[in-house]
C-alpha cells in the first residue's frame, strides 16, 4: 500500500484536501509510524479544528455564537465518530476495506423514507412532526432493514463479497429509484423543504436529539472498547477467527446490528454523509498501519470529525454556504473510493 | 482422550460429501486422511475444526464435543491451520505468532505467553523474519510461520488441510518436516488432509482414505498404499513399489490411463 506523508486531517487550512494527496501517492518503501504519533497528530488536529472554528471571526454575541458553534461541533464530532466506527467495524466483518455500510443502501434508504413520508404527510406536516419521532421512526427503519437484509441475504453475503456489493447496489438503486418517484409526485415548494432534509446539515441540529444520539454513540463505542481485542482476532478472517476460538459467526451477527445503529443514527441527526467512513477508515488505515481497533476506532473518529469540521469551515467561511459538507466530502470520498478501487484492481 | 467421529454426515443436496461412521484417532502421531478429490477429506477436517456444521453426527476432541464447547476452549485443545491461510489484514510473522496465543491470553499478552511466542518463533528459525510482514514471505517462509503460530496455541491436537497446496518441492520437504516435528518434537496429535499419497506414506504413521465420503481404507502406509488399495481409490491400476521401507505408488508411470490425482 502506499507510503503516506501528512495526515488525511491535516489543519483545517482551507482549500487543501491532504487525504486526496496522501492516497495518489505511488506506493514506496513501508514507512513505520507509530500508532500513537497517529493518534497525536489527527488528535491535535482536531484540537486545532475545533479552536479554527470555535473562534474563527465571531461577530456579535459572544455567547449566542459560541453555543451554535459548539452544538455544531458535537454534531460533527458525533456523526464523524459515528460513522467512521461503523465503517472499520464493517471492514473488520468483511474482511474488505473498500467496502462502506453504505453499500447495503442505507443513505438510500434514508432518501426513501424522507422522501415517502413528505409525500404521504406534506412538507409543512411532516416537518411540524416532533422531530424525536422523525428521528426515532428514520433510525428504527434503518435498523430493521438491516436485520431484514441480515436474515435473508447479509449472512451469506459477508462471504460472498459480490454478492453483498451487488444487492447493496440492487436495493440502493431501488430506493433512489422509487425516492425519485416520490420526488415526482410532490409539489416543487415541498420539495424544497425535502431537499433541505435530504443534505446533511449541521446547522439546525435539535439539542435533544444531540444528546440521544452522543448516548448511543457512546454506548456504541464502549462495546466495541470492550470486546476489541476479540474484534481483532475476526478481522483476521472466519477461519483462522474461529480457529482461535473467537465466536466468529455470533461476534458478526452482533456487529451487523451495531453498525446498523451506528450509521442510522448519525444519518437521521443529519442526514446521509455518504463516503467519510471510508475516507476516514481508509486515512487510517494508511497511516498507521494497522488494524487494531484500539488504533484505528479512535483515530478513525477523530480523523472524521476533523473533515467534516474542516468542510463546514471551508463551506461557512469560504463559500458562504453555496454548498454542503456531505457534499464536499462526498466528492473527496467519492475520488478516493475510485482510487481504493482501481488499486484493488491492479 | 482421542478424537472421535460418530455417524457424522453432510449433503449437499442429494449429494452426500461426507458420511464417516466411526472414526477414532488415539493421541500421539501423525495421521494423513487422503483420497481423490471430492472425497470428503477437507469437508471432515472442516467439520472437527468446527469450520462447518455437518448435517449428523458429534466430532469430539479430547472429549469435547466441538459443536457445542466453548469455542474458546476448544481453542485450547486443538488448532488449525487451512491450505488458503491468507489473512486479510498487514500482519508480521511475530504478531500472527502472537494471536496464536489468543485462545489462552484473550489477546493480552502476560511474560509466560511472550515466552511462548518466543520458544516458537525460535523453534521454526524465524528469529530474523519475525518483523517482516506474511505478505512480504514465499510461501513455504509463510506457511512456516503459520505452523509457529500453531506451536504457540500450545493445544495437544493440531489440524492441517493442505499445507502444501502451492508449494514447490524444496517448500513442500520442509514444511512435511516441520509438520513432522509438531508430532515428534512437541508431542502433538497431527491429522493432516494430503493430496499426494505419497507424500503421506512417508510422512505419516496412519493414512485414513476416503472415498465418496466414507473411509475407505484405514491402517499404516504399508497396508494402504498398495496397488489393489489405490485401485480402490482412484480407480486407477498403479504400480507400487517400496523406498525406504515406505511404499511408493507410481502414478506418473505411462499405463494406458495416467494421471490419476489432480
Amino acid at each position: 500500500m502506499a507510503a503516506t506523508s501528512g495526515t488525511p486531517t491535516g489543519s483545517p487550512a482551507p482549500g487543501s484536501d491532504p487525504v486526496l494527496i496522501d492516497v495518489e501517492q505511488p506506493p514506496g518503501p513501508a514507512s513505520e509510524r507509530s500508532p500513537n504519533t497517529v493518534l497525536l497528530a489527527v488528535g491535535l488536529a482536531y484540537l486545532v479544528a475545533v479552536a479554527v472554528f470555535m473562534t474563527y471571526d465571531i461577530q456579535g454575541s459572544l455567547s449566542f455564537a459560541l453555543e451554535l458553534r459548539a452544538k455544531k461541533l458535537l454534531a460533527m464530532t458525533l456523526v464523524g465518530t459515528g460513522l467512521a466506527t461503523a465503517a472499520v467495524l464493517f471492514h473488520t466483518m468483511t474482511g474488505n476495506r473498500i467496502l462502506t455500510p453504505v453499500l447495503i443502501g442505507l443513505d438510500s434508504l434514508y432518501i426513501l423514507i424522507q422522501s415517502v413520508s413528505v409525500a404521504f404527510f406534506g412538507a409543512l406536516t411532516f416537518v411540524s412532526f416532533d422531530e424525536r419521532i422523525r428521528f426515532a421512526v428514520a433510525v428504527a427503519i434503518m435498523v430493521a432493514f438491516v436485520l431484514v437484509l441480515d436474515a435473508i441475504f447479509l449472512r451469506r453475503a459477508v462471504t460472498d463479497l459480490p454478492l453483498l456489493v451487488l444487492g447493496g447496489i440492487v436495493l440502493g438503486g431501488m430506493f433512489t429509484s422509487l425516492a425519485a418517484l416520490v420526488i415526482r409526485l410532490i409539489d416543487p415548494n415541498e420539495f424544497l423543504i425535502l431537499e433541505d432534509l435530504l443534505f446533511a446539515s449541521f446547522t439546525l441540529v435539535n439539542e435533544e436529539l444531540l444528546v440521544i444520539s452522543g448516548v448511543v454513540i457512546a454506548v456504541g463505542l464502549a462495546l466495541v472498547a470492550r470486546v476489541r481485542r476479540t474484534l481483532d482476532v475476526i478481522a483476521l478472517g472466519r477461519p483462522t477467527a474461529i480457529s482461535l476460538g473467537a465466536d466468529y459467526d455470533r461476534v458478526n451477527r452482533r456487529l451487523i446490528v451495531l453498525i446498523a445503529v451506528l450509521v442510522a443514527v448519525p444519518t437521521a441527526l443529519v442526514g446521509p454523509v455518504t463516503f467519510l467512513g471510508l475516507l476516514a477508515s481508509n486515512a487510517t488505515y494508511e497511516l498507521t498501519r494497522s488494524f487494531r481497533h484500539h488504533v484505528t476506532v479512535p483515530i478513525s473518529s477523530l480523523a472524521a470529525a476533523t473533515l467534516l469540521i474542516a468542510a463546514q469551515f471551508v463551506l461557512e467561511e469560504l463559500l458562504d454556504f453555496a454548498t454542503r459538507p456531505s457534499i464536499i466530502v462526498g466528492f473527496v470520498g467519492g475520488i478516493v473510493f475510485i482510487v481504493l478501487v482501481l488499486r484493488e484492481v491492479r | 482422550m482421542s478424537i472421535e467421529v460418530r455417524a457424522v454426515s453432510k449433503r449437499y443436496g442429494d449429494r452426500v460429501v461426507l458420511d464417516v461412521d466411526e472414526l477414532t484417532i488415539e493421541p500421539g502421531g501423525v495421521t494423513a486422511l487422503i483420497g481423490p478429490n471430492g472425497a470428503g477429506k477437507s469437508t471432515l477436517l472442516s467439520v472437527a475444526a468446527r469450520l462447518l456444521e455437518p448435517d449428523t453426527g458429534t466430532v469430539r476432541i479430547a472429549g469435547l464435543d466441538v459443536r457445542s464447547a466453548p469455542s474458546a476452549e476448544i481453542a485450547r485443545t486443538v488448532s488449525v491451520l487451512r491450505q488458503d491461510n491468507r489473512v486479510a489484514v498487514r500482519l508480521t510473522v511475530r504478531e500472527l505468532v502472537e494471536f496464536g496465543r489468543f485462545p489462552h491470553s484473550g489477546g493480552k499478552l502476560s511474560l509466560a505467553d511472550r515466552d511462548v511466542v518466543e520458544t516458537s518463533i525460535e523453534a521454526f528459525d524465524l528469529g530474523d523474519r519475525q518483523h517482516q510482514r506474511l505478505d512480504e514471505l514465499s510461501g513455504g517462509e509463510r506457511q512456516r510461520a503459520f505452523i509457529a503460530a500453531v506451536l504457540a496455541q500450545s493445544t495437544d491436537y493440531v489440524l492441517l488441510d493442505e499445507p502444501l497446496n502451492n508449494l514447490d518441492l524444496q517448500q513442500a520437504d520442509r514444511t512435511t518436516r516441520q509438520i513432522r516435528r509438531l508430532a515428534d518434537d512437541f508431542d502433538k496429535t497431527v491429522v493432516i488432509v494430503l493430496h499426494d499419497v505419497n507424500i503421506a506414506a512417508h510422512h505419516a504413521d496412519r493414512l485414513v482414505a476416503l472415498r465418496d465420503g466414507r473411509v475407505a481404507l484405514d491402517g499404516p502406509p504399508d497396508e494402504v498404499i498398495t496397488t489393489d488399495g489405490l485401485r480402490v481409490l482412484y480407480d486407477l491400476p498403479l504400480p507400487v513399489t517400496v523406498i525406504d521401507g515406505r511404499p511408493v505408488a507410481l502414478h506418473f508411470l505411462r499405463h494406458g490411463r495416467n494421471g490419476a490425482e489432480s
